[in-house]
This record gives structure tokens, sequence and C-alpha cells, in this order.
């Protein structure tokens, strides 16, 4: 494969912005029949990567060549006619329009200007079942669809264009196993169909499951480019970090430390249910422990913690605090009892994208304190410095607008505008998916050490094992209903994973 | 230096300087200021002064936007305002008595904030589009106005009501430290206390904000009634330097100039940062060009063409794309230019 020209190449690229260099003499090979995958921290610049040849942004300098000629990437639109084209991390279609319609959109089958209906729902209907062996009614709206499926339309919009270059931006972060496989085998056949594939990830197993090539970036400079098959996973990692870093190791046994089922409980929840989101379960908490909810997607494992966080309201059960108190029926209840709540959604759901970073650390605060009780500027700044210090955010600017920072800094930064409440209670709904492993291993630190001073957490991730090493107990989920508890003593990803199939 | 550039308020300055070098240019007694009967008088106090209603209206608009939403109704609640305070005063014996004049305004501005109440319920609480929350109080509330005025233009002989709109205080027009008084509470509220910061992450990410523990619907609430009470008193103003309403043509496509002012002055319609100071320069603008459109003698069936092509290049000129496309266009220019030169040079 090797002795192949590459179908896509580019050279020497740099992109500035104002006062940060996003790419620094970065260059990038990818050859017809292969899956490159790109890795990096957060802010290692892929995607800014992938926004310069997707003709996003512009290029500074540096050149990109198509089959040897080069070719010019000023516009989206010249990026797709030159045979390139992406799936956004987060879907990027629209959610009112019918699956065929997100599919077809702006390439509609036509005769004399009129949309052929019929054509494009059956061409829709035999592009979903051939290619990504997925049946399903393409009349249907995209939004009665799970997050997963939407990803796979996603791909099929993509492969509509007829690429020879397909982008894959961290498609795997919001699929279940069986869809990581089923978009595996559908990346097989199109690897045999010719087509380059760059695949952004932060799964190192997925990287080597499917990828024969990689580049590493860090900082935004180019590491170097690798056969996957040579590099050893401890290289691999040590070229993304770029230091020496233990500290996955080392948090095994900050957990075995820690006991907190002596402790008082924190809050019940009975019966606590949501019809067509979770059916009723009772739980509690107790201070200073952390309670990991694991299942599958869909299995109503966000529908859970929200609840608890008032973001949507519970049509039947209580939830009962150690103080006394009862029932949380808006976020502003649950404030109002000390829970903080970290949703899965940032970009929706977390960030206030046009304010800076000190006021979206603070806003939480200043909401519970009320309009008229404000924090004083400078007291602001020592907090957002303070914070800014303690999670390692970076850029370290307080007045940088947040939109403009990294996925992995933006959730440090909803951190601490959850932690500036002093919560008793924080749930955190995937606070590590789509970041790197340095800022994934920090948080799970922070949650530990945390629990040991008497916060309490519900804690959800995709990945069993990142739930195992940070929870006390872990509440299993299946098809909307809590199946089953497990504690310290009989916690293994092994029974885990059995309560999870329900075999 | 390129900070100065970049500073929101920069272009609109500019916009603004370079009309009154206009002005400047076409007529030169244009900035001359006299002094009669303790009065000054002169274009640049007659821009203050006519151009004071509008400033009011787009203060309070700035806030509206600023929640991504939209108040087509100010127009309306302009009308609506001069109306119930002339009709009150014309019907009472005595319409210079102070406690009249007082009972009127009252019951003017307790009437805008109910109607602005009504377009807050209307978007915060039955979740209606602004546009067309607000579409309702537009329409219902011209027929409303014509209703109190009974069809008619209501004349008033007040004094006391006319000085609001036309009186002078320290040598200066009322209605300007009416204007001031209105934008320094609407800065104390939005900057002193964190409703600013609210409105802002309520425009921007109105879930999000929900999250964090905000109450949207009081913020939202809040702003419409503010903008209600603007309306309201620049409804006073208006009608009172005429010392009539006039229930048809009061206030007729203020809401429009409102917005305009608003995003001149630098705060988009996708809600989020807003800029009060922006807006009052903004409103600024709009004045002194209506006021040089008269001066220079545009004949009136083409004042709104000029107005409207002033407008584009405004809006232009403010346009980081259009700017930057300009400038792009520019550079390929020079450099095709340069290598040309290159070629023949070789």
């Amino acid at each position: 494969m090797n002795t192949q020209k590459p179908l896509l190449q580019m050279k020497q690229i740099h992109k500035r912005f104002p006062g940060v260099k996003a790419l620094t003499n970065v260059s990038l090979r990818l050859f017809p029949g292969e899956v490159h995958a790109l890795m990096g921290e957060n802010g290692a610049g892929k995607s800014t990567l992938i926004k310069v040849l997707t003709g996003v942004y512009s290029i500074d300098e540096g050149v990109v060549e198509m089959e040897g000629v080069q070719v010019s990437m000023q516009s989206p639109l010249e990026s797709q006619a030159a045979g390139i084209s992406t799936v956004y991390q987060e879907v990027n279609l629209c959610p009112n329009l019918t699956v065929a319609e997100n599919i077809f959109i702006g390439r509609e089958p036509r005769r004399f200007g009129r949309i052929l209906w019929k054509e494009m729902n059956k061409r829709a209907q035999t592009l979903l079942s051939e290619r990504l062996n997925l049946h399903i009614d393409v009349t249907e709206p995209l939004y009665m669809y799970s997050v997963a499926v939407q990803q796979l339309i996603a791909i099929a919009r993509a492969l509509n264009i007829s690429a020879k270059v397909l982008i894959l931006d961290e498609p795997t972060s919001s699929l279940d196993k069986n869809e990581v496989q089923q978009l595996f085998r559908v990346i097989e056949k199109l690897k045999r169909d010719g087509l380059a594939i760059l695949f952004v990830t932060h799964f190192l197993d997925q990287m080597y499951e499917i990828s024969e090539r990689v580049t590493i970036l860090r900082n935004g400079e180019f590491i170097g480019e690798y056969m996957a098959k040579e590099l050893p996973r401890l290289d691999l990692v040590l070229k993304m970090i770029g230091k020496e870093l233990n500290l996955l190791e080392q948090l095994p046994q900050l957990v075995e430390d820690h006991e907190a089922s002596a402790n008082e409980t924190l809050v019940t929840a009975e019966g606590l249910g949501r019809k067509g989101a979770i059916e009723p379960f009772d739980l509690s908490i107790r201070r200073g422990e952390v309670v990991g909810l694991a299942g599958l997607l869909g299995s109503g494992r966000t529908e859970t913690a929200r609840l608890f966080f008032g973001a949507d309201k519970p049509d039947s059960g209580t939830l009962t605090f150690a103080d006394g108190g009862s029932g949380v029926q808006t976020p502003r209840d649950a404030i109002n009892h000390r829970i903080a709540f970290c949703s899965e959604n940032r970009k929706t759901e977390g960030i206030i994208g046009d304010l800076s970073v000190r006021e979206n650390i603070i806003l939480a605060l200043q909401a519970k304190q009320g309009m008229f009780r404000t924090i004083s500027r400078k007291q602001q700044e020592q907090y957002a410095d303070e914070y800014i210090r303690m999670l390692n955010i970076n850029p370290p600017n307080p007045e940088h607008l947040i939109k403009n920072l990294s996925g992995g800094n933006q959730q440090k930064v909803l951190l601490a505008r959850w932690l500036l409440t002093s919560p008793q209670l924080f749930i955190l709904d995937e606070p590590t998916r789509g970041i790197d492993i340095g800022a994934k291993a920090e948080i799970q630190k922070l949650v530990l050490s945390l629990s040991r001073q008497g916060m309490s957490f519900l804690f959800i991730s995709s990945e069993l094992e990142e739930v195992l090493r940070v929870s006390d107990r872990v509440a299993i989920l299946r098809d909307r209903h809590k199946v089953t508890e497990l504690t310290d003593t009989n916690m293994s990803q092994q029974q885990i994973m059995q309560a999870i199939a329900g075999g | 230096m390129s900070k100065i550039y970049k500073h929101h308020l920069f272009w609109p300055l500019c916009v603004l300087a370079a009309l009154l070098l206009f002005n400047l240019l076409y007529s030169p007694d244009f900035f001359s200021i006299t002094m009669h009967d303790g009065h000054l008088y002169g274009s640049l106090i007659d821009i203050l002064n006519f151009g004071a209603p509008l400033m009011l209206v787009a203060i309070g608009m700035t806030l509206v936007v600023a929640t991504k939403g939209i108040d087509l109704s100010v127009g309306s609640i302009v009308a609506i305002s001069g109306a119930i305070a002339c009709l009150t005063i014309s019907k009472g014996t005595d319409q210079n008595a102070l406690g009249l004049v007082t009972f009127s305004i009252l019951l003017a501005v307790g009437l805008s904030i109910i109607l602005g109440a009504w377009n807050g319920l209307l978007v915060s609480v039955a979740g209606i589009q602004p546009i067309i929350a607000t579409l309702i109080l537009m329409v219902a509330g011209r027929g409303i106005a014509q209703l109190v005025t009974d069809g008619q233009i209501i004349t008033v002989t007040s004094t006391s009501y006319s000085y609001i709109g036309s009186g002078s205080l320290a040598t200066l027009p009322f209605s300007i430290f009416v204007v001031a008084i209105a934008l320094v509470i609407a800065l104390l509220l939005t900057r002193k206390t964190s409703l600013g910061l609210f409105i802002e992450s309520v425009g921007c990410n109105p879930t999000a904000s929900r999250m964090a523990g905000i109450r949207a619907t009081v913020v939202i609430f809040a702003v419409y009634i503010f903008c209600g009470v603007c309306a309201g008193v620049a409804g006073l103003l208006l009608s009172s330097n005429v010392s009539s309403a006039d229930g048809n043509n009061a206030g007729l496509w203020y809401e429009l100039d409102a917005i305009l002012a608003v995003v001149i002055g630098g705060t988009s319609l996708n809600g989020g940062r807003f800029y009060l100071a922006g807006t009052v320069i903004g409103a600024l603008i709009i004045q002194t060009l209506t006021t040089t459109i008269y001066m220079i003698g545009v004949p009136p069936e083409i004042t709104l063409v000029v107005k409207a092509f002033v407008v584009l290049a405004v809006c232009l000129i403010q346009s980081e794309t259009f700017r930057s496309s300009i400038v792009y266009r520019r550079h390929k220019r020079q450099d095709t230019m340069k290598k040309e030169v290159a070629r023949r040079v070789s």
C-alpha cells in the first residue's frame, strides 16, 4: 500500500488566529483505501486542521494537493468539489426535516425543477439499508431517531456526495458498542471502495482496530506520521501528551483509600420516574459517595440525571434530602438544594458561547445569589483566576470568549462554574466525552479528591472502565429502567457487562 | 491603534462624525449655537431634542434585542401613551394644574407598563415568538390609540404638559434630561446589578441559562416591561412637543428606526452582547440623517430612498464580512498587479 501515491496531501500548513498559533507546519497524507487516524489532545489542532481541509478556515501558509494537483480550499464549496466530505462530531442536520430530505438536501433528484419525492425516499432507503445496514423509515423526521442513528444518517449524507475523502470527526463518541461495530463494517467497505478516510478519535482501541496510519498533533504542531501497527500504545500516548504521565495508573489506588459506605444518606429518590424517559426507580446517594450510572446509550442514564436536577419534571415519585427538604421541579430548585449538573450537551446546555470565561464561571453562583447581590468585578476576577489555575484552563485568560476554547477546556470552565456554587451533589453526564487523556485523568482525579472532601457525585459515562475507576457504587440501567446496583465488592467490568446485557 | 479600531463604538462614531462633517461643509453655520431668552438654539440642539423619543425607544429596544427578542409594538405604545395623556388633560377643567398633568403622566406610564407586561407575558410565559407576539400589539395598539382619540387629533393647551417635550432646563431641552435619566437607569440596572449578564446569557443560550439557574422568564418579562415604559415616555415627549395626540401617525414606523438604531449601535439581532451607548449613537445617526436630508432640501418624495441608501452604506461599513472582502479584493488585485509586473520584468 505504501507504494501508492497519496490521494490528498497537505504540506506545511500554517494557521494563525489573533494571538494564537493554531497550526504550525502541519502535514497530512491520505492514501486511497486507507483509514488514517488523526490523534492529539484537546487543543492539539485537530479541529482546526479539519476546518482548514474543509475550507471553513482559510490557510495562512502551505498547500493542499489532490492527486498531485494543487487545489484551492477557500470555501466549503471548493473543498466539497474536490471530493472531500465531512461528518462532524456534533450532528449537523436539520432535526425537523425527514431522514431522506436530510440526506439529499441541496441535491434532491428533480425533474423540471420538481422534486421527485418517491424517488428520493427510495434512494435514501436503499442507501441506508445497503451501505449502512440501517433499516428505518426515511420519511420520518430526523428528531424521531437517536443520536447514534442520526450520526449514521450524517455519514450516509456524506457518502451520497460521492466523496473521495471522507472525514469522520469523532463519529463514535456517542455510539454504543454494536453501533461502533456497525460503523466499522461500513468503514471497511468504504475502504475497499478506495476511499481515503480521515478518522478523528480519542479512543485508542478504536484507532488500533480500524486505522492503518496515524498522524499525531500536539499544541498545533506536527509530531509525526506513523504506521499504526508499528506504534506501541505507550509511545502513542507519550507522543500525544508530550510528557511522562502516570496519572491514569495512580487513580485506582485513590479509589481504594476511599470509603463512603458509612456516611449518612444525602438524597433519596423513591419511585422517581417520567413517562417515556425512565421508569420509576429508587436510588439513594450518600455524602461523599460517587454513584456511577452504567448502561447502553438510550438506557435512561441521562434521563435519570435530568430528573435529579429538575431539568425535566418527574411525573411520579419523590426526592428527599437529608436536611428535610424535598422535591425538585426545576433546575433552580435543584441549585437551591445545592445540586450541580454538567450536561452531556456542552454546547447547547452548558456554555454561553458569546460570554467570556469569567462570566461563564460566575454565572451559576450569580444566578443563585439573585440579580441584586452582584458579585463585584474584582471578586469575579479572583474566582476566575483561582479556577483557571486550579483546573489548568488553557488559554489562562479569563476574558477569552468561551466558544473559542477547545472542548476539554470548555468542560473545565463548566466544572468551575458549578464548583463555585459549592454543591453537595454534583451530577456529571459524560464529563469526559470528546476529551483527551490528560484532561480526562484530571477530571477523574478531581472527582475522587472532591468526594473525599464530602462532595457526592452521580457519574455517567459510556466508558465502563471510567465508571469503575471513580465509582463506589454503580447503578445499572437497561431499557429505561434500573436493573440493579453493584457495590465495590462485586464490581467488575465483567459483572457490569452482564448486568447491562441482561444475561 | 488597532484597539481603537476594534472598539464597538468606533464605526458608529465614524459615521456620525462623517454626517456632521458633511453638514459642516454644506452649511457652515450648522454648528452655531445661539442663546435666546435663556434657551440654546441651533441644529445640534434640535437633533438632540427631536431625537430624544427615538433614543428612548431604542434604549428599551436594545435590552429586548439582547434577549434575542424584538418589540414591534413600540410605535403603537408611543401613540397610546400620548393619546391617554392628552385625553386626560383635555378633559380637565384647568389644563395647567400640576396635579392633573402628573396624574395623566402616571396614567400613561402605568398603561405602558401594562402593555409591556402583555408583550412579556406572550413571549416568556406563552412562548410565542417575539416578532409575532409584539405584532399583535403593534396592530391592535394602533387601533386602541385611535379609539382613545376617537379618530381625531386631540389638542391640549397645557403649558405644564408641553414643558416635558419643549421646555428647557439649564438652557438645554428638558427632553434630553429625560433620555439621560433613562440611559443612566438602564446602565445602572444592567451593569451594577447582574441583570445585564442574565440578559446576555439568556439571549445567547436560553437553555444553558435555564440550566445554570437563571430565571429566563423573569428576565424576559422585565425587559419587555422596560421597553414598554421607554416607549410610553417617548410618547409623552412626542405628544407634549406638539401639544397634541394623533392616534394615526404618532410614533408611526418608530419600531423600525429603533431596531435600526440598535443594530447600528453594534447589538446583534441574534441576541447576546448589547451596547447601550452604541444604541444612543445609532439613534443620533438616524436623527442627524433625517435633519440633514431636510436641510439640504431633498425633495420629500425621495427622502425615504436617500435615507435607505445612507442606511445601507452605514450597515455595509459596519459589516466585518463586507470590510474584509473589500480588503481581500484589494490585496488580491495588488497581488496580481505585482505578479504581472514581476512577469514583465523577467
